[in-house]
């Protein structure tokens, strides 16, 4: 399971550098939001059970996120759930609602500091 | 001598500023007229309904929404000026800190008049005074002829800062009241504010960028630090974009302060507006008649507070009577009172200061107002000490 990435404190910009770069806060690019790693928000993860999983991509349909990882084979037939992932996933808890009971392949767990 | 050609014309406070508004030809105007509305906008609305400019008028449902469309206009690249009074900028006070932060150089003429409750229209401070800490440029004027000048400059100021300017006059006593003052002709306004450069455009598809995004306890200082160094380097604009006008058409306005007859005064005022006028003939009945070291500091730019100036021009004087058409309501008087006393501290000599609140929902400011103050402080000089930091003027007991 990976780790979210960590943002080292000194290696984010000063504000010299920042007011040339992007002055008034208006951030230079589009889009920015993969740049912003949401994933630190989390206070619960949800946790996969692959061996349980049938593929159904009721989690991937609600996540709202786009969180849940898929992998997609070549002719785009078939399509796998991957794991999930933890650097935007904020934790609603909405894929572990979205998996059906009977299958119960997500889980919420608290996170760890 | 003016440089370039003037005509002289007859024109209210209100009437002035709309008409520098249609020699700038700004390319958006976005407005709502709340109650106490000024004419400013109305009469700009002419303007373009008779085809004089080529502004593109917005009017929106509210002031709130005038100065976001005002925002987005201004980040699209557009040249923008907004015009408003009291309850209106209340109800932008959200959307003057997004202009401000997010660098646009809007031009907006206040009158200045109070702030309910009790509902009043007339003139007070309490308006722009609530928006100081907004990260505007603000620039308080004295009479017809400077609201007119300062409008034209203020739009200089505020695209070479990159930051929001506020041209204000006092209610009714400058908007409603006319005046014979000196125009330029529209061509010279044209060519002297030339085209507007802004620093990003977001309508600009070969470069995208992210306009207002969510930046939180990792880059909202780094940000914020920025935009207060802005306010910082707007001083040297601020006094550019003076020279630039003074150069360009010969007449020369009075930057961040006007001091009058200062050099040697034991006794000064400090104070903003059209109130100077009137504190200049007591100045003058008490210098000329009585023989009194008085003079008067007239403050034109709150924002950003000129603090070097004043203590140059004030660290001499002996007692300091600053006088504040509004009232912080901190029981010490006036944001000017309070931020002077701020500027002098330091100072090894420095005056004692006394705050005086004046002439509040448009009471009459006679020069017995002046004499009050002046008496007050010889009270003070003569080794009294009030039992208040704050003394308030022309107010029945
Ligand atoms: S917890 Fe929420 S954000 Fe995370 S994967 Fe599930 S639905 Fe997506
Ligand atoms: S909802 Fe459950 S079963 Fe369906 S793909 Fe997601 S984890 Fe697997």
């Amino acid at each position: 399971m990976p780790a979210p990435k960590e943002r080292k404190w000194d290696e984010l910009k000063g504000w010299k550098e920042l007011a040339e770069i992007s002055p008034g806060a208006i951030v230079p690019g589009v889009p920015t939001s993969p740049e912003y790693l949401t994933g630190d928000w989390r206070v619960e993860r949800p946790v996969w059970d692959e061996d349980k999983c049938t593929h159904c991509l009721l989690c991937w349909v609600f996540c709202p996120e786009d969180a849940i990882m898929l992998n997609i084979s070549e002719d785009g037939k078939v399509v796998k759930m991957i794991g999930i992932d933890y650097d935007y996933c904020k934790g609603c808890g909405i894929c572990v609602r979205a998996c059906p009971p009977k299958i119960h392949a997500l889980e919420m767990a608290p996170e760890e500091v | 001598m003016a440089k370039r050609k003037t005509t002289r014309m007859a024109l209210t406070g209100n009437e002035a500023m709309a008409f520098a508004m249609k020699q700038i030809n700004p390319d958006v105007v976005a407005a709502y007229p709340i109650t106490p509305a000024t004419q400013i906008v109305e009469l700009f609305s002419k303007y373009v309904a008779d085809g004089e400019v080529d502004t593109e008028f917005v009017p929106v449902e509210s002031e709130h929404s005038a100065m976001s469309a005002c925002v987005g206009a201004s980040a699209a690249g557009a040249r923008v000026m907004t015009g408003t009074a009291s309850q209106g900028l209340a109800l932008m006070h959200e959307i003057l800190y997004i202009a401000s932060a997010l660098r646009l150089p809007i031009t907006m003429c206040v009158v200045n008049r109070t702030l309910s409750a009790p509902i009043n229209i007339h003139c007070d401070h309490s308006d722009t005074m609530g928006s100081r800490d907004a990260g505007w440029i603000q620039i308080y004027t004295e009479n017809v002829q400077e609201a007119y000048a300062s409008t034209i400059v203020g739009v200089k100021t505020a695209e070479k800062a990159n930051l929001p300017v506020m041209v204000t006059t006092d209610g009714f006593v400058l908007s409603h009241s006319m005046e014979s003052l000196d125009v330029f002709d529209d061509q010279d306004v044209r060519e002297f504010l030339g085209q507007r450069k802004p620093l990003y455009n977001v309508l600009d598809v070969d470069n995208p960028i992210t306009v207002g995004p969510l930046d939180l306890q990792d880059y909202f200082f780094e940000h914020k630090r920025g935009q207060i160094e802005a306010i910082f380097e707007a001083k040297k604009h601020i006094y550019d974009a003076h020279r630039e006008f003074a150069e360009f058409f010969g007449i020369e306005l009075p930057v961040f302060m006007e001091p009058y007859r200062l050099d040697d005064a034991e006794y000064a005022i400090v104070v903003l507006g059209s109130s100077a006028g009137t504190g200049k003939e007591v100045i003058d009945n008490l210098r000329d008649e009585k023989g009194m070291k008085v003079g008067l500091l007239r403050l034109r730019i709150f924002r950003p507070f000129p603090y070097e100036e004043l203590q140059q021009v004030l660290g001499k004087v002996k007692y300091l009577a600053v006088m504040d058409r509004a009232d912080s309501l901190n029981t010490m008087g006036g944001p000017v009172a309070t931020e002077i006393a701020r500027a002098l501290y330091h100072l090894s000599e420095r005056p004692i200061i006394h705050s005086f609140v004046y002439g509040l929902g448009g009471r009459d400011v006679p020069p017995e107002n002046f004499y009050e103050v002046i008496e007050k402080m010889q009270w003070i000089a003569a080794g009294n000490t009030p039992d208040r930091m704050v003394t308030y003027v022309g107010v029945r007991e």
